[in-house]
């Protein structure tokens, strides 16, 4: 079965056969199957692209190289190493090609957003708002004051409610209410964002009887309803793993419950509640349905959150996309620069989130 | 001679009382609020149910004939980006538990949540602008070469704006949610069957099969739940992306597509009035019960597994 040479690793030095590594390939034979196969496929299609003068798309190379890859090491490997282990090795690519395509359209993403986004990335989108902008200028800063009021609104009422519900589940919790909050916690994870901007609508049209109702408090309400669950969960997670000895330790000095809970347990996670908390923010941050539909849109800067229309970051991105004026690629550029900023933030809360995780957490081992 | 002690009772201090009241009142505000939710929606729904069907945007035969092509849509592009995201979440799942290296397997799953954290708004900038552009020629060959099939009756889209592009950023959207729980789970089996089977002589891939995919089915179960979940009811990819139309249509290609709920929300709601808005929380109504009950499900499935969830 075997077509190696000497210079392989089945025979030592001493010429005799190692019946443990007779049969199998080489470690570097995966890698050189992955390279020769790229290599084979970049030379057809550039060769293609030549030949019928059209554009040579390296992406597409790169996809077929992988399955060409794919094809290769099965063959190969079932040729050398039997069936069984030509089904492993298949399986290993095919696993790491599904890793490959899904960085696919993040890389892709994350360079068109930049490319794109820098264009109109300058001092203008960071002072101006777009009152009374046709065409070329404007800015977003009235959207960003929007983003940060609602979301800071949402916050302040999402953390409290959440962290109270969390220390119900863990320090208090038992029995049904318990197991009802959990179950239907975990459900409200998954209602969709619009449902949630449709019951803010719902709500304050009924109670103000005003069927054109459009606030930015609204727009927290909405988001409330999105960010509350995430809060509850990761704050419960946290507080489960305070250590029980801590509490212990406070009951036996005498330290009523609720003072344990808020100069024992609190402090000990207060790491991972803040971690739990910024990700949230990270996570309804972006959210563009809701805040359409109860927030509104508008072109001039409010600080009001209790009257009258406020625009956010991802409803001018949406905006500025699906209204265009005369020239589109203005608005165009505004909307990637707004996409931009709105990913820098994101990215910013989930780096802070990691670093509070990683610089403030307890030190529990011994 | 000995008298039993008297027991003392614990001390209940007010301070006690107005803490626990008040984690008690936080919990319950919660259920309060999901009630809520369906209470108003059904309360700003019930006037576009008993109207006139001829007073409803575009006078359908009844308030289901103007949903029907609405809930088609939104289940079938639903359908469509668990059909592809499923293969590859789970290949990412098994490639970061089992086969990656142990030292960047954390790095590979921070890489993958990133996807998760890219707002709808910016994919569907993305879908529209880089890839819909990119993909028509793909949409030219299939309705050229399979245009017997009825999912690729021809005439072709020539701006991509098709469902199927849809369900394509669909699918990138919720492979992170699915990756994350499948991974979890796939880290939980049990470590003694893993040894067993490669002790046996099985090969990676067959312990896999063996131990590791049997133990988390019902995880990946849900975890595919929780993904269509986050697909029926995801807004701005669909607005931004698709060519809507009123009609049910199985053709993946083409320049009209059925709409989804979520998306024609998105597009009417602003510029909508009286009795249309109504219809639209109607809408939104059925969209939220469907969600509820497939999430309720998944939530059901993982609940029986306690140590993981989604949110986490």
């Amino acid at each position: 079965m075997s077509t190696s040479t000497a210079a392989s690793p089945e025979t030592t030095s001493n010429g005799i056969t190692n019946s443990l590594t007779t049969g199998r390939l080489p470690r570097w034979a995966p890698w050189a199957t992955l390279g020769a196969s790229w290599l084979a496929s970049l030379g057809i299609f550039a060769l293609m692209a030549a030949a019928t003068g059209t554009e040579f798309n390296i992406v597409l190379a790169l996809v077929v190289g992988i399955v060409l890859f794919n094809i290769l090491i099965y063959v190969i490997s079932r040729l050398i190493e039997g069936p069984r282990q030509a089904t492993n090795r298949f399986v290993t690519s095919l696993v790491a090609s599904a890793f490959a395509i899904a960085l696919l359209p993040l890389i892709s993403l994350i360079v068109t957003v930049v490319v794109s986004g820098l264009a109109r990335f300058d001092l203008t989108f960071f002072t101006n708002s777009m009152r009374n902008v046709v065409g070329e200028g404007g800015g977003a800063v009235h959207a960003i004051t929007g983003t940060l009021l609602i979301t800071g609104m949402a916050t302040l009422i999402s953390v409290p409610v959440g962290v109270l519900a969390a220390i119900y589940l863990v320090e208090y919790g038992r029995g049904r209410l318990a197991k009802a909050i959990t179950f239907f916690v975990d459900v409200m994870t998954g209602i969709p964002s619009i449902v949630a901007g449709l019951f803010a609508y719902a709500f304050f049209s009924l109670i103000f009887s005003d069927p054109g109702v459009r606030f930015g408090f609204g727009g927290s309400i909405a988001l409330c309803l999105l960010m509350i669950p995430v809060v509850v969960r990761s704050s419960e997670e946290m507080l489960r793993i305070v250590p029980n000895e801590l509490r212990e330790a406070a009951y036996a000095l005498g330290v009523p419950k609720w003072l344990t809970i808020l100069k024992v347990v609190i402090p000990t996670s207060v790491a991972g509640i803040a971690t739990g908390v910024t990700l949230a923010i990270s996570r309804v941050i972006g959210e563009t349905a809701p805040l359409l539909i109860i927030a509104g849109f508008t072109t001039s800067v409010n600080t009001n959150l209790f009257a009258d229309r406020m625009m956010t970051l991802p409803v001018y991105v949406y905006n500025q996309y699906a209204t265009p004026g005369v020239d589109v690629d203005v608005y165009l550029d505004r909307a990637w620069s707004g996409a931009l900023t709105l990913i820098l933030i994101v990215m910013a809360l989930n780096l802070i989130a990691r670093l509070i995780a990683r610089m403030f957490s307890p030190k529990l081992g011994r | 001679m000995t008298t039993a002690p008297a027991v003392r009772k614990a001390v209940v201090r007010p301070a006690d009382r107005i803490f626990a009241a008040s984690t008690i009142v936080a919990g319950s505000l919660i259920l309060a609020a999901l009630v809520a939710v369906a209470l108003f929606l059904i309360a700003e729904s019930i006037p576009a149910l008993l109207a006139d069907p001829a007073d409803l945007p575009g006078s359908p035969d009844s308030f289901w004939a103007y949903a029907a092509p609405l809930i088609f849509g939104t289940i079938w592009a639903a359908a469509l980006a668990l059909l592809m995201a499923l293969p590859v979440s789970l290949g990412i799942a098994l490639f970061i538990s089992h086969y990656a290296p142990r030292r960047i397997a954390q790095l590979l799953g921070y890489i993958i949540d990133l996807l998760a954290a890219v707002p709808s708004v910016v994919f569907g900038l993305w879908g529209i602008k880089v890839l819909a552009p990119a993909i028509v020629p793909l949409y030219g060959w299939l309705v050229d070469n399979l245009g017997f099939l009825p999912l690729f009756t021809p005439p072709v889209s020539g701006t991509g704006r098709t469902i199927l592009t849809v369900a394509i950023v669909l699918a990138v959207m919720i492979v992170p949610i699915i990756t994350a729980i499948s991974r979890e789970v796939f880290l939980q089996t049990p470590v003694l069957h893993e040894e067993a089977a490669l002790a046996l002589g099985a090969t990676r891939w067959e312990m896999i099969q063996m131990a590791v995919l049997p133990f988390g089915r019902p995880g990946v179960i849900s975890a595919a739940m929780l993904g269509l979940g986050r697909a029926l009811g995801e807004t701005m990819v669909v607005a931004m992306v698709l060519s809507p139309a009123i009609l049910i249509t199985f053709v993946l290609t083409g320049s009209t597509n059925s709409n989804t709920i979520a998306g024609n929300i998105a597009l009417s709601f602003p510029e909508a009035y009286g009795l249309s808005v109504n219809t639209l929380i109607a809408t939104g109504l059925v969209l939220f019960v469907i969600t509820l009950v497939i999430n309720s499900i998944a939530r059901y499935i993982v609940g029986r597994r306690k140590a993981f969830s989604g949110a986490n």
